[in-house]
């Protein structure tokens, strides 16, 4: 009880906390989570200051993943980029991809046709359903341990999340990293039967995802979810988070709707919220997400416009793309938050590169809240809350 | 027959046997596990992978030793064989047939909860001695929640005590093949005892769902986290066997042993044995885990007053029941 007072008075105030005013019934603990540890989604290390198992402070240490993509970037040409930034969001490289083909485009003001704006909603909603179905999986392991009821759920995610990639795979000759959007429109068109294909992947995993629901709705998962890791929407909105996190706290928003782009001012789609703002909320919330994002996929394809994937005049060679000068901010919603790229035109390469490159993930926020949120809770939250916010550390380290 | 002798030469056949069990019960745990999550389970070691623990156990002797540093070395490895050596010595008062067992002691059942108690004892050894935070706080765990559970454990075997009137394990399933199962009958206290003592088994055992000291997306191994080869595996084959002995406990103590239609009683007991097993893994696979605070709530708060009233009932029974 003497943590949660001690923390309570400075909730939203400094979460390094100073540990001379705190007084606990015997020596602290420091225990260093990471980055060598099961469950940290990747190098991520958070150092836990403990009072027997609950958590007095935290203090997260990203940056063990970091690989300078953006200096890199600013040395690529535009269109090398693509590949490079698909490994960022390991776990959504369309929308990577997208955002750094909208920003050329907005600097050398193409316009992409309808065919491609088409597609390439399909492709984020697609990525969209698998990136959460992941997210479900790792959950279930942070919940239940790698031997045990999460790793059944881990397994019937993947099983899911790979007709998806079996899709992409089809689509664009690749499973993971898919290289298939270039400056100015799609480099591959839908071969023939894909559409079917599609169709029968949605309506599997649709009847599947009820499925893990009835399995989720569950006293033990209930108990380790709600009331745990909850972030009001103050917070939520000072600190910057986006996407799933922010909606599950209450804020109804989300760029898809609010900023559109691609074809989504032309379908028509729900935004989920919830306001719990804890764990199960943002649960709630991609499942949430996870149904609408399949309704929408299906529209997508059904009313997929015919005509050229690429403008009038394709781009053949890297050194085709050379801009002068201009900045070019894009924001898209990935199924962290929101993804920027920002971009200065006018590097080396005469100009076919870069000035400066700037990401802003939305995974990197999310992180930044565990300060916060972790203090009063105890060992065996730490992993479902940072499961719950579901960062991608080769985004957050870049 | 000389007891010194009988009790030796059972003993050995019984830790050959019982360990035979328990090396392809990993197997089929895995091949089990592999059919619930759509996937295969061993399938490369032999048919049907059903070489796989051999080749397992060649594999952990293979590896490198591992002591860390600063460990405390003489607990560090007494820790892993005090595991098994306390999972196994529950064996010896366990019926398998009239007149199969080691010794028939007349207070078995408190034979088999002392044991059962120790049991956390090699385990917070192993947290302690470790030199690890990890482990440390795995062991920590392992001490609140094997001394709480034990409450509503000694409880609800102690219903079967008060009903039957021994504390013989072959004397109990004795009862029950003259009187019927205590599961069923008297109706009532048997049942929910047998309720409490699964739910405090699987606490004791460290099995999902209550499996927090070894809790491995959180304490990445708990107590067993710096061990290695087959230090390592023997922690889990004490994990194994006290499953299995738990199942046979089970058993003996609210199904009525070896008693059965058509078949001689030790296919029986084996037969329930493995089927409590069974059950467990089912859960095991199926659940996720709870946290250690909610975990001693279940305890405090439902396990052990229910533990009380059902042992109380049990006494009323027997005193003025239909028993």
């Amino acid at each position: 009880m003497a943590v949660k007072a001690n923390i309570d008075s400075g909730r939203w105030g400094d979460p390094y906390l100073d540990l001379s005013t705190y007084t606990a019934d015997a020596d602290l603990m420091e225990l260093n989570m990471g980055p060598q540890h099961p469950s940290t989604h990747g190098v991520f290390r958070v150092v836990l200051w403990l009072d027997g198992e609950t958590i007095v402070k935290a203090v997260p240490h990203p940056g063990y993943l970091h690989r300078g993509v953006e200096k890199l970037c600013e040395k690529l040409t535009y269109v090398q980029i693509t590949p490079i930034v698909d490994k960022n969001d390991y776990v959504a490289p369309m929308l990577n991809e997208q955002a750094v083909n909208m920003a050329v485009e907005q600097l050398m003001g193409i316009e992409v046709p309808r065919r491609a704006r088409w597609l390439r909603t399909l492709l984020a909603e697609l990525q969209r359903v698998a990136s959460h179905l992941l997210w479900l999986g790792t959950f279930g392991i942070d919940l239940g341990g790698a031997l045990g009821g999460g790793t059944s759920l881990f397994m019937y995610c993947f099983r899911e999340r790979e007709l998806i990639m079996d899709l992409f795979e089809g689509l664009t000759g690749s499973r993971f990293h898919y290289n298939t959007h270039t400056v100015g429109g799609n480099r591959h068109d839908v071969p023939a039967g894909w559409a079917e294909q599609v169709k029968q992947v949605l309506t599997f995993i649709e009847r599947h995802i009820d499925e893990y629901v009835a399995v989720l709705d569950h006293p033990i998962f209930e108990q380790r979810t709600m009331n745990v890791g909850v972030i009001d929407a103050e917070l939520a909105l000072g600190l910057g988070l986006t996407g799933p996190v922010l909606r599950a706290s209450g804020v109804d928003h989300d760029l898809r709707r609010d900023a559109p782009y691609h074809a989504y001012d032309e379908i028509d789609f729900k935004v989920p919220i919830a306001h719990g703002g804890d764990c199960y909320a943002r649960y709630e919330v991609r499942v949430a997400e996870m149904r609408e994002s399949i309704r929408m996929a299906r529209d997508l394809i059904d009313g997929l416009p015919e005509g050229p994937l690429v403008g009038a005049r394709p781009i053949k060679t890297p050194v085709q793309v050379k801009i002068k000068s201009g900045q070019a901010y894009v924001a898209l919603e990935t199924p962290r938050g929101e993804l920027g790229t920002y971009v200065i035109a006018g590097g080396d390469n005469r100009n076919a590169s870069p000035y400066r490159f700037k990401i802003r993930p939305p995974s990197l926020h999310s992180v930044s809240a565990l300060p916060w949120v972790l203090p009063g809770h105890q060992v065996s939250d730490v992993v479902a809350i940072l499961g719950s916010l579901d960062p991608i550390m080769g985004e957050v380290d870049r | 027959m000389n007891p010194w002798l009988h009790g030796a030469l059972y003993g050995v056949v019984l830790l050959a046997v019982l360990m035979t069990i328990v090396a392809w019960a990993t197997w089929f745990e895995r091949k089990f596990a592999g059919r619930m999550q759509s996937r295969m389970g061993p399938t490369i070691v032999g048919w049907a992978g059903l070489l796989q623990p051999i080749s397992d156990a060649f594999k952990l002797l293979q590896k490198e030793d591992i002591v860390p540093a600063r460990a405390d070395k003489t607990l560090f490895n007494l820790a892993p064989p005090l595991t098994l050596f306390f999972a196994l010595a529950v064996a010896a008062v366990v019926p398998f047939s009239p007149g199969l067992l080691a010794s028939d002691m007349d207070v078995g059942v408190l034979y088999i909860l002392a044991l059962s108690g120790l049991t956390v004892f090699p385990i917070w050894t192993a947290g302690w001695a470790s030199n690890n935070k990890y482990a440390l706080l795995g062991g920590m765990r392992a001490v609140a929640q094997g001394i709480s559970y034990e409450i509503p454990l000694l409880m609800a075997a102690a219903v079967p005590i008060v009903l039957a009137g021994t504390m013989s394990l072959g004397g109990i399933v004795e009862f029950q093949v003259q009187h019927g199962w205590l599961i069923w009958w008297p109706p009532g206290p048997g049942l929910f005892a047998f309720i409490i003592f699964l739910l405090a088994a699987l606490a004791e055992g460290n099995r999902i769902p209550f499996d927090i000291p070894e809790a491995e997306s959180e304490l990445v191994s708990g107590p067993s986290t710096e061990y290695t080869g087959i230090k390592f595996g023997l922690f889990y084959l004490g994990e194994y066997v006290h499953t299995m002995i738990s199942g046979a406990v089970m058993s003996a103590l609210f199904f009525g042993g070896w008693d059965g239609p058509f078949a001689p009683g030790l296919h029986w007991m084996v037969f329930k044995t493995l089927f409590f097993f069974v059950v467990l893994l089912w859960m095991r696979w199926s659940l996720v885990r709870y946290r250690p605070d909610q975990l001693m709530a279940i305890c405090w708060k439902y396990l052990v007053p229910a533990s009380l009233v059902v042992l109380l009932w049990a006494a009323v029974t027997v005193v003025g029941g239909p028993a």
